[in-house]
């Protein structure tokens, strides 16, 4: 199955990779600054990724009626990597190379990332990601803008093992069968180790992509939760596979009460394909909810609606993580005073902007962003409500301290040192 | 103007006392006053004080919080309640309340500590419920929360029960507070575990999971773990059968996907590769049915959507068949690439009507929950789609073997040309046959929207296993479709407990390529001259 679906998306891509020639866009005038935009909108992934597309659209044409970066009008290229990883690639280097765009703001899944990064090194370009992931890279050419697990997977560990979130201690970790789910929870399964949780306690699940038949495997945490314990289930599952989970636990009648399900990959979006109303009380840890309260978000939405024209289109995480993204880059430039990436890259550290949640991400070292923690439990309404949140923000943790192997590495990339894999113990830069 | 003040102040006197001493008269102010904070801590006060309180208006309250319909009026700094229709009333006195503006509501946050304290109070509280039903409700919910402070009130309406069923949920709830109470008598608590071990279910064996890591070496841990091992050894059998059951509903999923293929591609030999993208119309079609239909009719939207998404699938089979396949009988390569290529582009094409979002189909009341039936929880839905996977499995039989129409297509499936000699119009026919295909696969996305993504993606998933399903049974017979379903879907989910879903899979598709090394035409093949051509 795996096979024929990777062969699907391959011709897929083909296909619509030959119809998308949006790089039409290029034969305007010189003196406009192109802006790549490297988002599936057709394929499995389009349905994270289309929306995504439409905040930088909004992005750029809002910075363009501010008059532009540096007296320059900003111009979106989008293409179509359908989905595909190796197209992703392809594109990529169709964007630098060929539409000469100054930056790219892409890609979803960790594959499609490690897929471009070759690309963007060879070429000297700056990439965006808005994703939380598993951590475990840092690139000259990258900023992450999405959360490292101690930004995301930790926190919401720490919340269910508190008095608040019901003191758990018995732990389900369930996830889809690729890199993210496996790295975070060996990271997890780590932490739980040295918060003194016992082998027995902690139940590790795979499951295939698009897994849609969860009978055999909610049964299971049904058991696994009825041993006297307070237990959790900590989800890493991806994309498609969530809603027919989450049903399965509705009419199973597994209730929050019972045994909360924490989730990070599922957002405001994906929840507006489901009935939200047996869900209730099953959490969700992002740094970003569209339900928060305050006015810069409240302002923010506002304008979203606006420029969708659809008052109930949702905003979520990664796209907030694209709006601090495109504000920095921004600042960078005029910091700068160039387009130039590699100039730009060396302006990005240090530059700070507004997060939509009323606080200050600050770019770091480490090519990752300060972020707040929120944990939020799912509303009837398919809003997330937040329980909890961090005091601060939280610096990412890119090479995780409780893996062997990336204990000893840190990230680096101010000059002299300038690396991304520094081995602290010994002094040398990779790894 | 002296005594117009004086009277002013003596007014102004009287309303204060007045409306002090009400407030020392009525706890249920003070309670509500610790609504106003919407903090946690404050809120679980409030709903422990409520549960006590035996104000009229407790159990509404509760629920209202519960459900997110608890707001602070913030102009007059009052706790009001909506319900279901969304008229708002006063929490202290019940009444309807007036001159509320919406703008000033705030919800009264809750989290899942709160909504654990909230279904154990209103437990607490309907335990005096007129209504049986609903006492043993109240006696779940104390069983689930088994806290010390709601013995006297189990006690209580357990002395004045005359119903059966509610006493013996009483008497569980009851053992479930005594088995984990260090200073209950011991007596009491070994009766306890008897009465859970008899209950039997995955509740009483956290239970005595719980008691038999807590209490010390003695009578009570061994009876403890006596009972641990009964539960665990009856749950053990139950399991073997809650496994046979996910695989019969595994199956009647893989039976409804898989036979409108069986019978394109055993009629007429097409390998259609859009079959997933018919599922997905008919998945789709159930959400235009549920977005137009009124909410009055619900209910029913099912009912709509499967005539309907036969239509709307047939229609798009026969418009497949007219424009591309038609064109390509005998070259299965290129049908197989050209229907791919219209899977595509139907795909694109819902992605561009509808959104590349999941839609979002709600499960009619009937088809939502689970019944339990000894130790096997039946998960309404999936039983439902058992019943029509048999039913669309016996009215397919019924059209091939009882119509004229059924006779034509079973002798263009044996013998095309021969079929074509005896004057039927097999092009007429494999337009018949691929529209009744497709159509099928419509209905089964109606069945497979209330369990899965309604999204563009949607058929993908199930291609692949349903031509699994159709090789194994074996080309052009239903009975084989059915067969080969039921061995999957059985086998999958036997597997899944012990290797996981991932290697599940494997297994099985290591199986079928042995399988079909060792039986090329599958489980039921074809016989005759015509086949070997």
């Amino acid at each position: 199955m795996s096979f024929s679906r990777r062969f699907m998306l391959r011709a897929a891509g083909a296909l619509v990779g030959g119809a998308v020639a949006l790089g039409a866009f290029a034969a305007k005038a010189e003196d406009t600054i192109k802006i790549g935009i490297l988002h599936s909108l057709s394929g499995t992934m389009a349905i994270s990724e289309t929306t995504l597309k439409d905040v930088m659209l909004m992005l750029i044409d809002e910075q363009n009626k501010k008059g532009g970066v540096l007296g320059k009008k900003l111009e979106a290229v989008v293409v179509d990597p359908a989905s595909n990883w190796p197209l992703f690639a392809e594109k990529a280097r169709e964007l630098i190379a060929k539409d000469k765009v100054s930056v790219v703001f892409g890609c979803w899944t960790s594959v499609s990332r490690k897929s471009v990064l070759p690309v963007f090194q060879e070429l000297d370009s700056i990439l965006f990601y808005p994703v939380q992931y598993e951590g475990e890279e840092s690139q000259r050419n990258v900023f992450y803008t999405g959360a490292a697990p101690n930004q995301q997977a930790i926190p919401a560990v720490d919340y269910l093992m508190s008095a608040d979130g019901g003191s758990v201690k018995r732990w389900v970790l369930e996830g889809t069968d690729y890199v993210y789910p496996r790295t975070t929870n060996k990271i997890l399964a780590a932490y739980l180790k040295s918060k003194g949780v016992a082998d027995e306690d902690v139940l590790v699940n795979y499951t295939p992509f698009g897994f849609s038949d969860w009978q055999t495997e909610v049964t299971k945490i049904k058991a696994f939760g009825s041993a006297g314990k307070k237990t959790a289930v900590v989800s890493t599952i991806n994309g498609d596979a969530n809603v027919p989970f989450y049903k399965e636990l509705g009419n199973q009648g597994i209730k929050a009460t019972d045994i909360p399900v924490v989730a990070f990959s599922v957002g405001e979006e994906e929840l507006a394909g489901l009935d939200t109303k047996p869900l209730v009380g099953h959490l969700a840890a992002w740094n970003y909810f569209m339900s928060i309260d305050t006015p810069e978000n409240k302002a923010w939405i506002e304008k979203w609606h606006a420029f969708t024209k659809n008052p109930k289109r949702t905003f979520n995480d990664p796209m907030e993580a694209h709006v601090i993204g495109f504000n920095m880059w921004v600042k960078a430039v005029e910091k700068a005073g160039s387009f130039e990436p590699d100039k730009v890259i060396d302006a990005m550290i240090g530059v700070s902007t507004e997060n939509l949640t009323g606080g200050l991400s600050t770019m770091m070292p480490n090519h990752h962003i300060t972020k707040p923690v929120y944990i939020g439990e799912i509303q009837a309404d398919g809003q997330l409500n937040t329980v909890w949140q961090t005091p601060g923000t939280v610096v990412a943790q890119e090479w995780s301290p409780y893996l062997e192997g990336s204990r000893d590495l840190i990230a680096d990339w101010r000059k002299p040192l300038s690396c991304g894999n520094l081995n602290v113990k010994t002094g040398k830069c990779g790894g | 103007m002296t005594l117009a003040r004086l009277f002013a102040a003596l007014f102004l006197f009287c309303c204060l006392a007045a409306a002090s001493s009400a407030a020392r008269a009525d706890p249920l102010d003070d309670t509500l006053g610790l609504f106003l904070d919407d903090k946690f801590p404050q809120t679980e006060k409030a709903i422990g004080q409520l549960a006590i309180s035996g104000a009229p208006t407790g159990t509404q309250i509760l629920e209202a919080l519960a459900d997110n319909r608890l707001f602070i009026d913030k102009a007059s700094k009052t706790i009001v309640f909506k319900n279901a229709a969304g008229d708002i009333f006063s929490a202290k006195t019940g009444e309807k309340a007036a001159n509320i503006d919406e703008g000033a509501l705030k919800k009264v946050r809750v989290n899942n500590g709160l909504r654990s304290a909230i279904d154990a109070a209103i437990g607490s509280m309907t335990l005096a419920s007129p209504d049986p039903a609903k006492r043993v409700a109240g006696a779940d919910a104390v069983f689930k929360s088994h806290d010390p402070k709601d013995l006297p009130a189990v006690d209580a309406a357990l002395a004045k029960e005359k119903d059966q069923h509610a006493a013996q949920a009483l008497r569980q709830a009851r053992a479930a507070i005594l088995v984990l109470s260090a200073d209950a008598p011991e007596a009491d608590r070994l009766a306890a575990v008897g009465l859970l071990k008899e209950r039997g279910d995955q509740d009483a064996q956290g239970l005595l999971d719980e008691l038999s890591q807590k209490a010390g070496e003695g009578p009570l841990k061994a009876a403890a773990l006596a009972g641990l091992a009964s539960i665990k050894s009856r749950l053990a059998l139950w399991d073997i059968v809650q496994n046979l059951w996910y695989g019969l509903s595994a199956s009647s999923v893989l039976l409804l996907a898989a036979i409108g293929l069986a019978i394109t591609f055993g009629v007429m030999g097409v390998i259609n590769m859009a079959h997933g993208e018919m599922v997905m119309l008919g998945a789709y079609s159930t959400f235009i049915v549920q977005s137009l239909l009124p909410p009055a009719f619900a209910q029913w939207s099912l009912a709509v959507a499967i005539p309907l998404a036969f239509v709307i699938a047939g229609c798009m089979g026969i418009l497949i068949e007219r424009l591309v396949i038609r064109y390509l009988y005998g070259r299965p390569l290129e049908t197989l690439l050209a229907t791919w290529g219209v899977s595509l582009v139907l795909q694109q094409l819902v992605r561009t009507i509808f959104g590349a979002n999941n839609r979002q189909v709600v499960a009619p009341t009937f088809m939502s929950g689970s019944i339990e039936v000894g130790g096997l929880s039946i998960t309404t839905g999936r039983l439902w789609i058992i019943v029509l996977a048999i039913a669309v499995f016996t009215a397919l039989q019924l059209v091939l073997r009882a119509t004229s129409f059924g006779l034509r297509m079973r002798a263009v499936t044996q013998n095309r040309r021969m079929a074509a000699a005896m004057g039927i119009s097999t092009g007429r026919i494999d337009m018949l046959a691929f529209g009744l295909g497709s159509g099928i696969a419509g209905i089964a996305g109606v069945a497979l929207s209330q369990i899965d993504n309604v999204s563009p993606n949607l058929g993908q998933g199930y291609i692949i296993d349903s031509f699994m399903v159709v090789v194994l049974g074996g080309v052009g017979n239903l009975w084989g479709t059915l067969l080969g379903a039921l061995t999957l879907g059985v086998a999958n989910k036997l597997l899944e407990p012990f290797v996981g879903a991932v290697l599940g899979k494997i297994i099985l598709l290591v199986f079928i390529i042995l399988f079909i090394q060792k039986r090329p035409r599958g489980l039921f093949a074809l016989k005759g001259r015509a086949v070997e051509t």
